[in-house]
């Protein structure tokens, strides 16, 4: 079973939809026993990182998840979600992260060229930047959809795929039983179905 | 790079697609979760509900409708029609869609615009504008296209920009169903004085009038029709596989 964790920030209804549609077994929770009962964890989020954040700690959930990570339990952050497993963020200030990947969150503005649009909304092609077992199903090239003004730098250790937009934008991340995707699985069609169908069947 | 997005875009009224030509004399075309899914399939980069009739008639989205699509494709959805409040942009969220678009819900109140943009971030907020030449300038209209509020749309534009709005649809009501290309003029004013996607809507009738778009406005980030797509007058994956082949980077 799959525990989504529910602390408040929207947009679960796809996610859970998607993971139903590859026949995955997946609860939506905030319950601490449902999720250290789980085989592994999704940590969704959209919105702003202070506020997710914020929402995460007052659920009493950020310690949770930490722990089920350290313990080597296969969880997966999904954009805001993936932001928040790095130390910190610097959108709209600079604010505590879970701390479980290397690495920062820094803002697109003032990094890419400033030609280009921010946010970076729409689908980009995954570049692997080493061959990981999320991208079984997928080639190199193949298109996700990306919401996202902030991006996560300073993670060399646990990229695993990028998107050209000006520079080389994370786009998944892993290290050992901790992954990450700046993009939306549940929103990129086919290729997302297939991501979310390669980290069900892991074994963990 | 990222590509150039397709969207179809579905006016909902009463459960079902209609598409008015020109806003009105609305027909009845499918429904619009099998809709949904023949597009995604097809190919769409996203999707866009319209409740055609909620801003006039103060009616709520059907959100049947809503999760019943978003429980079938996986494509990003925009939800727009009868959002006036932050709770409006809950509701619909909540339903599976992943970008909210305002227009008459942030003419008559344009701090909802900021609000949502604090709560669900700025990606979330999408202004979408019925902009139609009056005496040679630019006027939004509100309520579906039926009212005319005698501001200027670029500065109106600019201005929900800068409250938040992560993305534009600028909706032409001159060439809108008229199926003679969209209405360049207007969306360059637009894409030189705001720097969030753009989306043309209105009067595309053929795929050349998307690889003109694309062309010759590059910083237009994607294409949005209705009839042309419900009556299969144009294919998706026929159009993108000419945009393509005329240059434009598309996803296949």
């Amino acid at each position: 079973m799959i525990a989504i964790v529910d602390y408040g920030v929207g947009n679960l209804f796809s996610l859970c939809s998607s993971l139903k549609k590859i026949g995955a077994d997946a609860v939506v929770t905030s319950e601490k026993n449902t999720i250290e009962n789980a085989d592994k964890i999704i940590l969704p989020g959209v919105g702003a990182f202070a506020d997710a954040a914020e929402k995460l700690r007052l659920s009493g959930l950020d310690e949770v998840v930490k722990a089920q990570a350290k313990a080597g339990k296969y969880m997966m952050g999904i954009c805001l979600g993936m932001q928040m497993l790095f130390e910190k963020s610097y959108e709209y200030g600079c604010y505590e992260g879970l701390g479980l990947l290397k690495g920062n969150v820094v803002a697109m503005k003032g990094v890419i060229d400033e030609k280009l649009k921010i946010p970076h909304i729409g689908w980009n092609a995954l570049h692997f930047t080493k061959p990981h077992f999320l991208f079984k199903y997928i080639k190199e090239g193949d298109h996700a959809y990306f919401v996202h003004s902030y991006y996560a730098t300073d993670c060399e250790d646990s990229v695993i795929a990028t998107a050209e937009y000006g520079k080389h934008v994370t786009a998944a991340v892993a290290k050992d039983n901790v992954l990450g995707c700046q993009f939306h699985p549940e929103k990129s069609g086919d290729v997302g179905l297939a991501i979310l169908r390669a980290f069900c069947e892991v074994k963990g | 790079m990222i590509t150039k997005r397709i969207i179809p875009c579905l006016d909902v009224r009463d459960g079902k697609v209609v598409k008015g030509v020109n806003f009105e004399k609305l027909k009845e075309v499918a429904s619009p979760v099998e809709l949904a899914k023949f597009y995604s399939d097809s190919g769409a980069d996203e999707l866009v509900f319209y409740d055609i009739t909620a801003s006039a008639e103060g009616r709520k989205l059907f959100t049947d409708v809503l999760k019943e699509a978003a429980r079938s494709v996986f494509i990003p959805l925009t939800v727009g029609g009868g959002i006036r409040e932050t709770s409006d942009f809950e509701r619909v969220l909540a339903c599976g869609a992943d970008k909210v678009s305002v227009n008459s819900g942030a003419i008559a109140n344009p701090d909802l615009i900021s609000e949502a943009a604090k709560k669900y971030g700025d990606q979330c907020v999408v202004i979408s504008a019925d902009i139609k030449r009056v005496k040679g300038r630019f006027h939004v209209f509100a309520k579906g296209g039926r009212e005319d509020t005698g501001m200027e749309a670029v500065s109106w534009i600019q201005r929900c920009v800068g409250e938040g709005a992560g993305e534009v649809v600028v909706n032409s009501m001159d060439t809108d169903g008229v199926k003679n290309g969209f209405d360049l003029e207007l969306l360059k004013a637009v894409c030189e004085a705001v720097d969030v996607p753009v989306i043309a809507s209105g009067g595309a009738g053929k795929a050349e009038d998307f690889i003109k778009l694309f062309r010759e406005l590059p910083k237009v980030d994607a294409g949005l029709a209705a009839s042309v797509f419900h009556f299969g007058e144009i294919a998706i994956p026929d159009l993108k596989r000419k945009l393509r082949d005329s240059g434009v980077n598309v996803r296949l």
